[in-house]
């Protein structure tokens, strides 16, 4: 089991108030990726939960139990972090045991315990390595393996995979996503990375400056952002802003149309006119980041080839339905 | 960089730093060879005469040799340990956060800039004077007969003294090293569910093998050395008790006079530094590699 409850959660480092009050509920087995852009609070949040930072007030409930004055190690939680932490005199064998050898396991059970994670890893070969003799991708198993070892209440990942390269970091992603599936534990995971965050959540958490601005599944975050900071975080390119005569005839303040809804016409007839400033042609989509004059620079996303350039006159027309509206605090208006 | 025009600057530039570094070394060297081969007494001037080894053989088989050699293999060995157990602890307790750190690390560090000779004398004539010091007034208030350091335990004063002016180069590596020993790294123990002391032993001791190392290499090319502490505070005696290899070579050239035989013991000394440097990077400089 392990589900997490957040209530009322604050912490302040001095007169800095990192997190403003957390409340949320994290189901058993879902996976969770806190988001936000750096200095959110999405690390310290983590920390909170893990026990590595005191809360300054709420409360931390673990299957129901109350955790804040329990030290890390007896929350049953288990930690990947960023730097991957392993310990470096120590073997990949005794880095996945070394939490089972503090808990008092005997020898051979250890040896089975670990050898078991390492082949769910694939780190059997590597067993007697150092983790400087181990490449960025291995190091980040073995760091995986000694989370899972332990059979935690529930993963806490710190950006684990920033310090891999792009290609290295998709597979990861997949993986991890994979294994947290086939072993069914509650997994929160942090990341500044919003393709991350879609990709693996079943629900996301937006944070912004020590504040939840929504938590919810990741299309629910794409289809209904709850503000604009949500609305312009998740989905890439970002999402068009229009303040305006455009927005007042559709009884908004703003509104935000993604680049992937705006309809491409050729002569600037209908919708709003510009000039293509830069055209991105990736084969597989082609991006146009178009001037429209006292609308300021909007992006269109058109999927496959479209043979437009720099200087062309284009008018971008936004599909109605998908046309988010937002009041003057920056609040989604609904229906 | 590494084009061949470069090369030849980058050496050219180097070589009169080198050559004269080079001359600064081979003279010494070579005049000390030349010498331990003369029967060369300062009391007798003009007698200087080629005598091969005997010089060499004069000095080896001088029973104040072995007394020296001991001397100065348990001077160094118990100066090594004292500094390194005294500064394990001394270095955990100067990283913790404390109100004014700073001054206190200041002033940890404070005794490894005063001279030898200054500190020697501090200890001799302030600290472990038998009628005068600090400690024989300690002692007084507590009953006790104050001790006659340089009389009755000459070698460990000295012993105590260098471990004193050692320990806060000691604690300096150890505590830099203590401070580049990664917080992510304590906090997964800690998530491990590892003590304190487990954490100590498990992660922050061999963290630290590497320091330990360094310090135990350079201690020891210095430690060797030791000569002002001795020339000021027991004169190498009672007897040979504190007199180790660098005291000898001195009492060989300038009280009995005997530069050949002086220079003999130099380059004994140099060998020995060898031989004790050549175990050494085979015990603890594994730690070094990698």
């Amino acid at each position: 089991m392990g589900q997490i409850t957040l209530q009322g959660v604050q912490k302040a480092f001095g007169p800095v108030h990192i997190i403003k009050g957390a409340d949320l509920d994290i189901a058993d087995g879902s996976f969770v990726v806190f988001v936000g852009p750096s200095g959110c609070g999405k690390t310290t949040l983590l920390r909170l939960i893990a026990g590595l930072e005191d809360v300054t007030d709420g409360r931390i409930l673990i299957d129901g139990k109350n955790v804040v004055a329990v030290p890390p190690a007896k929350r049953g939680l288990s930690m990947v972090f960023q730097s991957y932490a392993l310990y470096p005199h120590m073997s990949v064998r005794g880095n996945i045991g070394f939490g089972l050898k503090m808990a008092g396991l005997a020898k051979d059970e250890i040896n089975r315990k670990v050898e078991a994670a390492a082949a769910t890893l694939n780190l059997t070969p590597y067993l007697e390595r150092k983790p400087r003799e181990l490449s960025g991708g291995q190091r980040q198993r073995v760091a995986i393996g000694r989370a899972i070892v332990r059979e935690p209440k529930a993963f806490l990942f710190d950006e684990p995979l920033s310090n891999l390269d792009a290609a290295l970091r998709v597979q990861m992603r997949i993986e991890v996503t994979r294994l947290q599936k086939q072993l069914g534990t509650t997994a929160i995971y942090v990341t500044h990375d919003q393709v991350e965050a879609m990709t693996m959540a079943d629900k996301i958490v937006v944070l912004n400056g020590g504040k939840i601005e929504q938590y919810g599944s990741p299309l629910d975050l794409y289809e209904k952002p709850a503000n604009l900071f949500v609305a312009g975080f998740i989905g890439s390119p970002k999402m068009n802003f229009v303040t305006g005569e455009s927005a007042l005839q559709r009884g908004a303040f703003t509104i935000g149309v993604r680049p992937e809804h705006l309809k491409i016409e050729r002569d600037g007839a209908g919708g709003w006119p510009g000039t293509i400033a830069v055209a991105e042609h990736l084969g597989s989509d082609t991006f146009l980041y178009v001037d429209a004059g006292q609308l300021g620079m909007l992006t269109a996303r058109y999927i496959g080839e479209l043979s437009l350039h720099a200087g062309d006159r284009v008018s971008l027309v936004p599909e109605p339905a998908r046309i988010h509206r937002f009041n003057e605090s920056g609040n989604a208006i609904r229906g | 960089m590494a084009t061949r025009q470069t090369q030849y600057l980058a050496r050219s530039l180097l070589a009169p730093a080198v050559g004269l570094l080079f001359i600064w070394m081979i003279v010494p060297l070579a005049l000390t060879l030349y010498f331990s081969t003369l029967h060369y007494s300062l009391l007798d001037p003009g007698s200087e005469a080629f005598v091969g080894l005997e010089n060499f053989r004069y000095f080896l088989t001088d029973p104040a040799f072995l007394a020296s050699l001991q001397n100065t293999l348990v001077l160094v060995g118990s100066v090594l340990v004292l500094t390194i157990l005294l500064g394990i602890p001394l270095a955990l307790l100067l990283d913790q956060p404390v109100v004014g750190r700073n001054i206190v690390r200041l002033m940890v560090i404070a005794p490894f800039f005063v001279m030898p000779t200054v500190s020697a004398l501090v200890w001799k004539n302030l600290l472990m004077h038998p009628v005068s010091g600090l400690f024989a007034w300690l002692a007084k208030v507590f009953g006790l007969t104050p001790i006659d350091w340089f009389n009755d335990m000459p070698m460990f004063a000295i012993i105590l003294i260098v471990a004193w002016q050692w320990l806060p180069f000691a604690t300096l590596i150890l505590l830099t090293a203590l401070q580049s020993l990664d917080e992510e790294q304590k906090e997964a123990a800690e998530m491990d569910g590892a003590s304190g002391v487990s954490t100590f032993i498990y992660i922050t001791l061999p963290h630290l093998a590497r320091p330990i190392t360094v310090v135990v290499l350079i201690e020891t090319i210095f430690l060797l050395t030791v000569f002002a502490e001795i020339f000021v505070t027991t004169g190498g005696g009672p007897g040979l008790q504190t007199t180790n290899i660098a005291f000898l070579i001195y009492s060989q050239a300038l009280i009995q006079f005997d530069v050949g035989s002086a220079s003999a013991g130099g380059l004994v000394a140099v060998v020995i530094a060898n031989i004790v440097a050549f175990f050494l990077v085979r015990i603890v400089g594994r730690n070094l590699e990698a």
